[in-house]
C-alpha cells in the first residue's frame, strides 16, 4: 500500500525549533515525528511513502534514505513549487498514488496517535465508499471542524466549520483512506481538501468516518506539543510500561534516554522526555517537558512546562515555565527567570524574561 | 572636650513606609548588615574621644526590644546610653529643646544630632575639627554631600560660601534647583542653638494666642507651638548669619526610608566592614558554604556547605539554609528557614519565614545608577499609573512560602501561607 504524508513548508507555529530542522524531525518523545509516523504505515503494510513539501531540505532527505534502509520503505519527495493546499499535492503526486490501483493513505504530519491504519484500511474496504476519515472526540468542538455522520454506518452526512451551538463532538483528525477515483476530483492548483472536496463526496454518499480509540494531538505548537507528550507518555505506560524509566527521584511518566545522565537529589516527572546525552545535573526538578538532545540542565534549576532545544544550556537556579521554548543552542545564564519565554537559536540570554515574549 | 550625641528615631507614625517590616520591630532598630540600624550610628559616635553619653529621642513606647537593645549596646560600647522619649511627636527641633536640659547636662560643651534612618561613614571627628576651624566659637555644622541636579530637590539643598563653607541658604526639598549640596541628616551643635530654637517657639506660641482657633493656618500646621522642625524652621532662618556651616564629605550616605534601600545600605555598610569590622564578613572555608563578596552571617546561623551566598547577604540569627540555595543582595532575618535549591534574590526575608524547595523568591532592586557618582537612591512611591512599581519583595514574619513556586516584585504581610505564586502584588 501507499501513503502520502502532507509534510508543507516551514513549520512556523513549531518555532523556533524548526528553525533548526525540518518539522518532521523535530524529536516527539525521543523520536523524530516522521519516525513514529512511517513506523505505524510500515507495521499496517505501507511500502511506498510520498512525503509533500512545500520547503526542500537536504535534512529531511538525508534522514529519509537513512529511514528507507532501517524500515524497508521506499520513500520520495513531492516538492510543491506553489502551495498547493491540503488537496492538491494528491494531485502533484498522483502517479505515485494511482500507481499501486489500491487505497492510499493520507495524513498531516502534525498528528500523534495510536495510528489506526490497519483498522482503517478494513472499514474502507468494508464500506466501499471512495473515501474514509479518522474522527476523533474532543471536549470542545467549537474551536474545530466538525463532521456530522450516520451512527451505524459511518456516512458522513456534512462537515460544519467551528459551529456556534452544539452539532456533534466529532472532528476531522487529519487521517485519511482514498480509493484512487478520488484523484479525478483534485486538480493540480490550490485547492482545500476540507473545503471543497470533501462536501461534495459526502453529498455523493462517498465519505464515512471511523471513530478513532485513544489519544489524539495536533502537535504543531508548543502548548500543544506538550499536551500530546503527556498523552503519549500515559499510553506508553498503558501498553509498554518497560519502556519509561524509574528509579529514586522519578515521578509518573518519564522518558529517558539511554545515553542521558541524571544527578542526584533530582526529582524529574511527572511528564516528562529526556533526550540523548542530555547531563541533568544534581538538584533539578523537571516537570511536563521535553528536553532534547544534548541539551545541559545545571544544577538546582526549576522547570515546568517548557521544550529545551538540542544543545542548549540552562545554568545553575534558572527558573523556566510557562511554555517557554528554547531553540537550539540557547544559553541561558545563571538565576534567570523564564516566564513563556519564545528564545530563537544560539541567543545567549542574559536577563529574566518575567512576561511572556519571544527574544529574537 | 565633653560631648554628647542625640539620635532621633521618631516614631510608630514615622517610617510607614518600611511596613510590614516595621510591624515586628521599631524601624531604627532593624538589622542592616548584620546589626541594627542604630548601632551603626552609636559606634560612630562612641568612637570620637570625649563622648559622654548618647541619647536616643523619639516618641515610642517603652518597648521590649528597644530596651534589650540599650542594655547590650551600653555594655558593648561602655557607654551610657538613654532613651528618651517624647510626649508627642515634637519635630526634629522640637524634642531636642524639649530636652535640652538633659543634653547639656555634665557640662557637653557641644552636641551632635543624627537622624536615625540614614546610613553613612559617620565622619563625627572630621566635622569636630572643621567647626574648630571654621566659623566663631558658637557655630553649628551640617553634614553635607553632593547629591545630582534633579535628585537634590527631594532632599534639604545648601548653598555655600566656597571658601568659608558658611551655608548662605537653606531650603528643604524645593521645587526648583537651589543646590547640588544636600543635607545629610547629621548635625553638631553647640548650647547657643537652643536659644534659636526657643525663639522659634516663642514665635509659634505668639501665633497660636493670636489665631487660636486658626491652628491650620500657623507656621507649622499643628496646634502644638513645641513641634519645631530643624531643618524648615531652624536652618532657613540662620542660613546667612554667620552661624551656620557646612561641612561636605564624599563618604558614603544614603537615607534608609524604604525596604529597598536597607539592601542597599547593607552593601554600604557591608564595603565599610573590610576596614572597620573585618571579623563580620564570612570568608570561604572548607566545608564551609561558597561565598562571593560582602556576605554577614550570624554565628548561630546553620547553612549547607553547597549553598551560595553572596554579593551583600545579610544572615540573621538561627537561619537555616540548605543544600544548594543561592542568596545575592538580601537580607534574611532571624529564625527564617531557606529549603534546599531555592534561590532568593533582591529580598527581605521575614523572622521565622519558611521557604520551600525550589521556590523563587525575587525582586527588583531600586539602586541610584551606578554610572552616575552623585546619584542617590530613589523612594519610588509604591504604585505607578496604578500598578505596583516592582520593588524589592518583602516577606513579613512568620510567612510561609510553599515548595516550588515563584514570589516576584510582592510584599507579603505578616503570618500568611501562601499557597501558588504570585507576582507584583501586596498580599494582605
Amino acid at each position: 500500500m501507499r501513503a502520502l504524508i502532507l509534510v508543507g513548508g516551514f513549520g512556523t507555529r513549531l518555532r523556533p525549533l524548526t528553525l533548526s530542522r525540518p518539522k518532521p524531525l523535530v524529536e516527539f518523545c525521543n523520536k523524530a515525528l516522521l519516525l513514529h509516523q512511517l513506523e505505524a504505515l510500515r507495521q499496517a503494510g505501507v511500502s511506498r511513502v510520498v512525503l509533500a513539501v512545500s520547503y526542500m531540505s537536504e535534512a529531511l532527505e538525508a534522514a529519509m534514505r537513512e529511514q528507507e534502509q532501517r524500515l524497508g520503505l521506499r520513500i520520495s519527495l513531492s516538492h510543491e513549487k506553489e502551495p498547493l493546499g491540503t488537496a492538491g499535492p494528491l494531485a502533484l503526486a498522483r502517479e505515485l498514488l494511482a500507481e499501486g490501483e489500491e487505497p492510499f493513505f493520507v495524513l498531516n504530519s502534525d498528528v500523534i496517535c495510536e495510528f489506526p491504519f490497519a483498522a482503517l484500511a478494513r472499514f474502507h474496504r468494508q464500506h466501499g465508499g471512495e473515501g474514509s476519515l479518522v474522527v476523533t472526540r474532543v471536549e470542545e468542538p467549537a474551536k474545530y471542524g466538525v463532521v456530522v455522520s450516520e451512527a451505524d454506518t459511518g456516512r458522513i452526512l456534512r462537515f460544519v466549520e467551528k459551529p456556534r451551538v452544539f452539532v456533534s463532538n466529532k472532528i476531522n483528525a487529519g487521517l485519511y483512506i482514498f480509493s484512487p477515483g478520488i484523484l479525478r476530483r483534485i486538480q493540480l492548483r490550490p485547492t482545500s481538501i476540507e473545503k471543497e472536496i470533501f462536501p461534495a463526496m459526502a453529498q455523493e454518499g462517498q465519505l464515512y468516518a471511523m471513530e478513532l480509540q485513544g489519544f489524539w494531538m495536533d502537535i504543531g505548537q508548543p502548548k500543544d506539543f506538550l499536551t500530546g507528550m503527556c498523552m503519549y507518555l500515559q499510553a506508553l505506560r498503558a501498553q509498554h510500561p518497560e519502556k519509561l524509566h524509574s528509579g529514586p527521584g522519578v515521578v509518573g511518566n518519564v522518558l529517558v534516554d539511554p545515553s542521558a545522565k541524571i544527578g542526584a537529589n533530582c526529582v524529574i516527572g511527572p511528564n516528562v522526555t529526556i533526550g540523548a546525552g542530555v547531563v541533568v545535573e544534581d538538584g533539578v526538578r523537571i516537570k511536563r517537558c521535553t528536553v532534547l538532545e544534548g541539551a545541559r540542565i545545571r544544577s538546582h534549576s526549576w522547570l515546568e512546562s517548557c521544550i529545551v532545544g538540542w544543545s542548549c544550556s540552562v545554568g545553575q537556579w534558572v527558573r523556566m515555565e510557562n511554555v517557554t521554548v528554547l531553540g537550539e543552542d540557547v544559553i541561558v545564564n545563571d538565576e534567570l527567570y523564564l516566564n513563556g519565554a519564545n528564545v530563537l537559536p544560539h541567543k545567549s540570554i542574559t536577563e529574566s524574561v518575567p512576561e511572556p515574549r519571544i527574544i529574537m | 572636650m565633653p560631648l554628647k550625641a542625640v539620635i532621633l528615631i521618631g516614631g510608630p507614625q514615622k517610617g510607614t513606609r518600611f511596613r510590614p517590616l516595621s510591624f515586628e520591630v521599631p524601624k531604627p532598630l532593624f538589622p542592616v548588615a548584620g546589626v541594627p540600624m542604630v548601632q551603626h550610628h552609636i559606634e560612630a559616635c562612641a568612637r570620637v574621644p570625649g563622648m559622654k553619653e548618647i541619647l536616643l529621642l523619639g516618641f515610642y513606647q517603652p518597648h521590649e526590644a528597644l530596651s534589650r537593645f540599650l542594655v547590650a549596646a551600653q555594655q558593648e560600647f561602655k557607654i551610657p546610653i538613654r532613651y528618651l522619649q517624647e510626649y508627642a511627636a515634637l519635630g526634629t527641633a522640637g524634642g531636642i529643646y524639649h530636652f535640652r536640659d538633659q543634653i547639656l547636662s555634665g557640662g557637653a560643651e557641644a552636641f551632635f544630632v543624627l537622624n536615625a534612618d540614614v546610613c553613612s561613614e559617620f565622619p563625627l571627628q572630621e566635622m569636630l575639627e572643621f567647626g574648630q576651624r571654621h566659623g566663631a566659637a558658637h557655630s553649628f555644622v551640617i553634614l553635607g554631600t553632593t547629591a545630582n541636579r534633579t535628585q537634590a530637590l527631594n532632599y534639604g539643598c545648601i548653598v555655600a560660601n566656597a571658601d568659608t563653607q558658611e551655608v548662605q541658604h537653606y531650603v528643604e526639598k524645593p521645587s526648583t534647583f537651589v543646590s547640588e549640596v544636600i543635607n545629610c541628616g547629621v548635625y553638631l551643635f553647640t548650647p547657643a542653638i537652643f536659644q534659636h530654637i526657643g525663639e522659634v517657639f516663642q514665635r509659634q506660641q505668639q501665633e497660636l494666642a493670636l489665631c487660636p482657633y486658626l491652628g491650620e493656618e500657623s507656621s507649622n500646621g499643628w496646634q502644638r507651638a513645641e513641634v519645631i522642625r530643624l531643618e524648615q524652621d531652624v536652618f532657613t532662618a540662620l542660613a546667612g548669619r554667620g552661624k551656620l556651616y557646612v561641612y561636605k564629605t564624599d563618604g558614603f550616605w544614603s537615607q534608609i526610608k524604604s525596604a529597598g534601600s536597607a539592601i542597599y545600605a547593607s552593601r554600604l555598610y557591608l564595603n565599610q566592614y573590610s576596614k572597620t569590622h573585618p571579623e563580620r564578613l564570612a570568608q570561604n572555608k572548607p566545608g564551609g558554604p561558597i561565598i562571593r563578596g560582602n556576605v554577614y552571617i550570624h554565628p548561630t546561623a546553620s547553612i549547607d556547605s553547597t549553598a551560595v551566598l553572596g554579593p551583600n547577604v545579610s544572615i540573621g540569627e538561627g537561619v537555616t539554609v540548605g543544600a544548594g540555595v543561592r542568596v545575592r543582595e538580601s537580607i534574611v532575618l532571624h529564625g527564617a528557614a531557606l529549603h534546599d535549591h531555592t534561590c532568593v534574590l533582591n529580598t527581605i526575608v521575614g523572622w521565622d519565614s519558611t521557604i520551600g524547595r525550589w521556590a523563587r523568591v525575587e525582586g527588583t532592586p531600586s539602586d541610584p545608577n551606578p554610572n552616575d557618582p552623585y546619584a542617590k537612591i530613589d523612594s519610588e512611591s509604591l504604585f505607578r499609573d496604578g500598578r505596583l512599581t516592582p520593588s524589592i519583595t518583602i516577606l513579613g514574619c512568620s510567612v510561609t512560602i510553599p515548595a516550588e513556586v515563584v514570589i516576584l516584585n510582592s510584599i507579603v504581610l505578616p503570618h500568611k501561607e501562601l499557597s501558588r505564586s504570585c507576582k507584583n502584588q501586596i498580599i494582605l
